[in-house]
């Protein structure tokens, strides 16, 4: 350990943010409450072209002995490695580099990181799922400080009506690692003037929950509410084993509301062909099946846009005030491939023929679902769901299903991890337009590996690959690249 | 204007003798020019120097009221120019810029000036955009000292320093006749800190006394046998006379010189990291008083042998800690003491890195290197944390942690208007297959990160078009692609690009990005902004310009967000068997600032009771699929993706923060691109009207009727 006498060592704060998101505010503050208790404070940032939305690092020293005259601590411009006491994150990204650049440590450092998460360009245009894992940087923040108080102060400052650096400003105030009051820090807002009293509330809420006080309330799943089915449907579903039923409740419920009891029927009666006492297998393909069984096509898409709990879930998201008026739009480009579609075979060849669908489509839509005729138009659309039946998507769809359907069922006394396999390749097949063309089109080449695949040891492994494969670009290029190593 | 408002610093500027000054050290420095009694300014914006510009900017005021004349200059070149007023006339001047870049830009006017000599003090202030939050190639400003023979000051990074060094540097330039460069590093610039002012002083010598009385000498010309004269007097007269100046003034300092048999040789610039580095050996305390000699040079060019000589004799060893290469300093000191026959020895680039940042972590390694090797009595039993070596193995929950970051560079900000220009590249890019793209300086250059991935090089500020200049075979099925911003073009675009396109007769096809400001370097007007300027004569036409120099194939687009057409209009310039240059001019308003602008009046019209509609876009999740096509060919920060609320879908779907600003960008690609029927428009109005009420009314009760028949199959309680 140290062992020479105790000499006054600046206070070190390092505050990693994104550009824009108030770091600057965060910093001043500290400044001008530093200032104001006769403290020496020193800032400095590289805020640069980082300022469009990149990440930025704000350094505060502030020196604990008053201003002596003449006598100014020599203060850093940049943080120290092994040498930062308090580190602020204004997202957990952030608080995850904050760690990778070494300022946090075990022996010193507090780190105040909010949980929220800024998605990176990586992780939000990943054609699946592309997000880290946000459990192992909290894990990772807490082994490397010595003390974490991690919340979601970006929600915080949301519900207070406010801004993170508010909020972040309270979790500071609540580590008892700077020598002022909490009035010193209220004072600071308070001379800052912009936003005043919300500020206030969000660095309140904060503080409460950097010192434990307040326990976020964990976010209940909602429960998916049983459907109403005919009772043999219902107690067919009751036979179903547990692992799988609540997904089959799901897709049940989804069926029934994409089409009618006969379709929940069929969906039924195509599960009740699996093994069930191979469980997850069955809980996958009850998942999987009744995506696929909706398979999103104009009618659909009406059917959900013009509902009264979609009016009020918008209203919801757009933080409507009770005074306000809302109007939307949807943005709408059917190709002509999707209005035949949704018609009987006989109309709709006849309409691809013409050119009336080609001239109708030619250019987007804007609809309004707020005004009557708009509302009427995709109610109109809304409504070929009766004869969706008689469709030509309808012939397509189920006959692909059926044969992915048979694939799994094929493998799956032999080869369950190859039929489990099988069964999420159905993850490709999604979207609309030329999206959902090209998630057919890389269905069909992966699958069309199959008669090679079965019988070889690693047959599921190698199909989850071909599936990652598809997922990794959309060119197609991995795909291809990794059917060419695959070819014998 | 710019985008940020200097009204409240400006008022600092105001501050007489005795009051304390707080602030940022680029506002210290304006403050110390008005103290020097400086007669002009000029300069070109760009981090880290823009504020500088900007808070002259906001101080209108305080400038006439001191008589002091400020430009905005059309470069970095101009602005070197601009000091030749102080080669015949006793005026002080100063100009700033970023640097390296744009002294690049202003080396030939750099090197005339320097050659010339001057009779007023010449100040260049630089930004020095070295290491992290850089945006520019890593090279040093100190070459371009060296090679005309500018001297280089380099203070310490506190703000009574850094004034100390503005004022000393008029005097030390007029001292001279040389013009003297102020280099400060980012984060000096940006440093919060304090100084006790003086009073502003007027020039004694005005502008008008020098119109009034034009004088000429021909041996100040650089046109032999004056330039031969010039050089002569550079060595002979010049450098002495600085190196006294600086002996006599005591520029440089020495902090316990005979403390110990080695010592540490810095630029001022590092003396705050020196500091650190040996408080946290236990060799410093907190206020900087060291036990290890130390000489700091705030001026590092020239260098003053005899100081150097005098600190280095009877020292073992020094630690020459010198940021960048090549190590200009540390090879000079090599000379020097191999000159005077000393044996000190020197380390250096040794045990510091060669090249990158001068880091805390750096300089705390290299320094406990050197003391290893020169005094390892010095260093202290148990080493503090971060100066141990790396290599140490992490937790496993740390390692997992660092796996999960992701670099996180900067992008085109919501709403920006330049980000469908490139969407629009994209659309056609599928059609057409992948032309090459010659890429400029400014926000555009984004393009060349994920999600667009667009652009092959970049030459430098307003070089885009010049930079495709070879690719221009007359035999070739396809034409490439320049970009070039409104700021890029004013600044030497128009000549070097497009004039240059015009006279060697070329098919391709140059997009200009007009955002009404130069963004990227803080939203300062320029010729072609659209609003009034007081100061300035703006909205100047780049069309117009374009067309004067020859161009007869224009495009203008005034609503970039319009995909579809900018696409169109793309394909139709890659495409159409019109020969000769292509330009598309492609403008809508810097969302950054506009969003400034807009957004404080629509607050005040709201609370005001006036009818405000506000647009942001939205997706429903019922109907993405998730496969995040949009965010592909936008990027945009509000469209990002969240859990998936559906049981049944694993991949997270899009979603449109409240942080959208309703640019319209995304309904466009998804009718452009033909992607996905879940994206809507929502618009808020505020304040309705009786007939926004009424209409409201009569559509929610026909609406209504057909909804809670839909509830009825649903099964949902009406």
């Amino acid at each position: 350990m140290d062992t020479s006498p105790p000499a006054p060592k600046a206070i070190s704060i390092a505050i990693l943010a994104m550009g824009g998101e108030g770091g600057g505010v965060l910093a001043d503050w500290l400044i001008d409450m530093a200032e104001r208790a006769g403290r020496h404070v020193q800032a400095t940032s590289v805020p640069g072209v980082a300022q469009r939305t990149g990440a930025t690092i704000y350094y505060v020293e502030i020196f604990p002995g008053g201003a002596d005259a003449g006598r100014a601590p020599v203060l850093a411009l940049m943080p120290m490695p092994g040498d930062v006491d308090i580190v602020i994150a204004s997202e957990l990204m952030e608080a995850g580099r904050a760690v990778q650049r070494g300022l946090v440590t075990p022996s010193r450092t507090t780190l105040i990181a909010s949980t929220n998460r800024v998605y990176s360009m990586t992780e939000r245009t990943a054609m699946a799922d592309g997000r880290v894992d946000s459990e192992k940087l909290i894990e990772g923040a807490r082994t490397a400080a010595r003390t974490l108080l991690a919340a979601d102060y970006a929600k915080i400052a949301e519900e207070s009506g406010s801004v993170i650096s508010a909020a972040l400003f309270g979790a500071l105030a609540a580590s008892g690692r700077l020598p002022f009051p909490r009035s010193a820090f209220e004072d600071a807002i308070r001379r800052g003037g912009l936003g005043v009293e919300a500020s206030l509330r969000a660095f309140s809420h904060a503080h409460e929950a950097a010192s434990g006080i307040t326990a976020g309330a964990a976010p209940g799943e909602p429960a998916t509410t049983f459907p109403r089915l005919p009772a043999e449907q219902r107690e067919a579903i009751e036979r179903m084993p547990d692992v799988a039923r609540e997904t089959i409740v799901a897709g049940c419920a989804r069926l029934l509301d994409y089409q009618d009891t006969a379709y929940t029927k069929l969906y039924l009666r195509r599960l009740a062909t699996f093994d069930p006492s191979n469980e997850p297998l069955l809980a996958e393909v009850a998942r999987c099946l009744a995506l696929w069984m909706a398979y999103e096509d104009i009618a659909r898409v009406a059917d959900l846009k013009i509902r009264r709990s979609r009016f009020a879930r918008v209203a919801e998201e757009v933080r409507l005030g009770e005074d306000q008026v809302l109007r939307i739009r949807e943005f709408l480009h059917p190709r002509p491939q999707e209005i035949a579609d949704a018609l009987p075979a006989g109309i709709s060849g006849w309409l691809l023929r013409s050119s009336l669908l080609r001239r109708l489509t030619a250019k987007g839509r804007i609809v309004e679902t707020t005004s009557v005729s708009g509302f009427l138009l995709l109610y109109l659309a809304a409504s070929l769901r009766k004869i969706r039946r008689r469709s030509l998507r309808y012939a397509v769809e189920q006959a692909r299903i059926e044969a992915w359907l048979a694939e799994i069922t094929a493998a799956a006394p032999k080869q369950p991890a190859l039929a489990m396999a099988i069964a999420e390749c159905q993850q490709l097949v999604k979207g609309y337009g030329d999206t959902h063309a090209r998630g057919i089109a890389n269905f069909e080449t992966v699958m069309s590996a199959l008669p090679r695949l079965k019988g070889t040891i690693d047959a599921a492994e190698r199909l989850s690959k071909l599936r990652q494969a598809a997922l990794a670009d959309d060119s197609g290029g991995k795909l291809n690249t990794a059917m060419a190593e695959l070819a014998p | 204007m710019a985008e940020r408002s200097f009204k409240k610093e400006a008022e600092k500027l105001r501050l007489g003798a005795g009051a304390e000054f707080h602030g940022e050290g680029i506002l210290a420095v304006t403050k110390a020019l008005l103290q020097s009694g400086v007669a002009y300014v000029a300069g070109y914006q760009g981090a880290p120097i823009s504020h500088l510009m900007d808070v002259l900017t906001d101080s209108a005021e305080v400038l006439k009221d001191l008589g002091v004349h400020f430009e905005h200059s059309a470069s970095e070149a101009t602005a070197a120019a601009t000091l030749a007023a102080s080669v015949n006339y006793p005026l002080r001047g100063a100009v700033t810029f970023k640097s390296t870049v744009g002294t690049n830009v202003a080396s030939d006017a750099l090197a005339n000036l320097a050659s010339s000599g001057v009779q007023g003090g010449a100040l260049i202030i630089v930004g020095e955009d070295y290491g992290e939050g850089s945006s520019i190639m890593q090279e040093r400003s100190h070459a371009f000292a060296m090679k005309s023979q500018i001297w280089l000051m380099d203070p310490r990074p506190n703000l009574p320093s850094i004034v100390k060094a503005v004022e000393t540097g008029f005097e030390l330039s007029e001292a001279s006749q040389t013009p003297v460069m102020l280099e400060l590093r980012i984060r000096a610039c940006h440093v919060h800190g304090r100084f006790i002012a003086s009073d502003n002083v007027r020039p004694d010598f005005t502008l008008k006394q020098a119109m009034e009385n034009p004088v000429r000498d021909t041996n100040r010309i650089v046109l032999p046998p004056a330039s031969y004269l010039h050089e002569k007097e550079k060595i002979e007269k010049r450098w002495p006379a600085a190196v006294k100046f600086i002996q006599e003034r005591g520029l440089n300092e020495f902090f316990a010189e005979d403390a110990a048999d080695i010592g540490i040789i810095l630029q001022g610039g590092m003396y705050n990291t020196v500091a650190r580095a040996l408080e946290l050996l236990g060799l410093a305390d907190a206020y900087g008083e060291s036990r290890v000699p130390l000489y700091v040079l705030n001026v590092t060019y020239p260098l003053v042998d005899a100081e150097l000589r005098r600190f280095c004799a009877g020292k073992r060893a020094v630690l020459m800690v010198e940021e960048g290469q090549p190590d200009f300093l540390e090879q000079a000191l090599h000379a020097i003491l191999r000159r005077a026959d000393l044996q000190t020895k020197v380390h250096g680039k040794d045990v510091l890195p060669m090249a990158g940042e001068y880091t805390g972590d750096a300089v705390l390694r290299g320094l406990r290197r050197f003391l290893d090797q020169a005094a390892p009595l010095l260093l202290p039993a148990v080493l503090p944390s971060g100066a141990a070596e790396p290599g140490q193995p992490k937790a496993p929950a740390v390692a997992a942690a660092e796996a999960q970051v992701h670099p996180r560079p900067p992008s085109f900000c919501t709403g920006c208007p330049e980000r469908p220009i490139f969407t629009a590249m994209k659309l056609v890019e599928r059609e057409l297959g992948p032309h090459h793209v010659s890429c400029d300086i400014g926000c555009h250059l984004f393009s060349i990160l994920p999600p667009f991935n667009i652009g092959a090089s970049t030459m430098g500020y307003g070089l885009g078009w010049a930079g495709a200049a070879a690719l221009n075979a007359k035999d070739s099925a396809k034409r490439t692609i320049s970009v070039m911003g409104d700021g890029g073009f004013w600044h030497n675009g128009l000549a070097s690009g497009v004039g240059n396109a015009v006279f060697n007769q070329t098919d391709n096809v140059l997009v200009i990005v007009d955002n009404n400001y130069t963004a990227a370097t803080g939203g300062q007007d320029l010729m072609s902004s659209k609003a009034e300027n007081p100061l300035r004569k703006t909205q100047n036409s780049i069309e117009n310009a374009v067309r004067g120099v020859g161009v007869n194939w224009i495009k203008s687009i005034t609503h970039t967000y319009s995909v579809g057409q900018m696409r169109d209009v793309l394909k139709e310039a890659l495409t159409t068997p019109v020969k000769g240059p292509k330009v598309v001019i492609a403008q809508s308003e810097c969302m950054l600032n506009k969003q400034r602008r807009v957004k404080p009046m629509m607050r005040q019209a709201v609370k005001d009771g006036k009818r405000v509609v506000r647009e942001r876009f939205g997706v429903d999740h019922d109907t993405c699929t998730g496969d995040h096509s949009c965010i592909r060919l936008s990027g945009c920060p509000s469209l990002s993706v969240k859990d998936n609320p559906d049981p049944l879908r694993k991949d997270p779907v899009a979603t449109v923060l409240d942080s959208c600003v309703g640019c319209g960008l995304c309904g466009e690609v998804s009718h452009a691109a033909v992607l996905c029927p879940s994206f809507y428009r929502a618009e808020i109005i505020s304040n309705p009207t009786w007939v926004d009420r009424l209409a409201a009314g009569l559509r929610r009760w026909v609406i209504g009727f057909f909804q809670n028949r839909i509830d009825r199959r649903l099964g949902v309680s009406a």
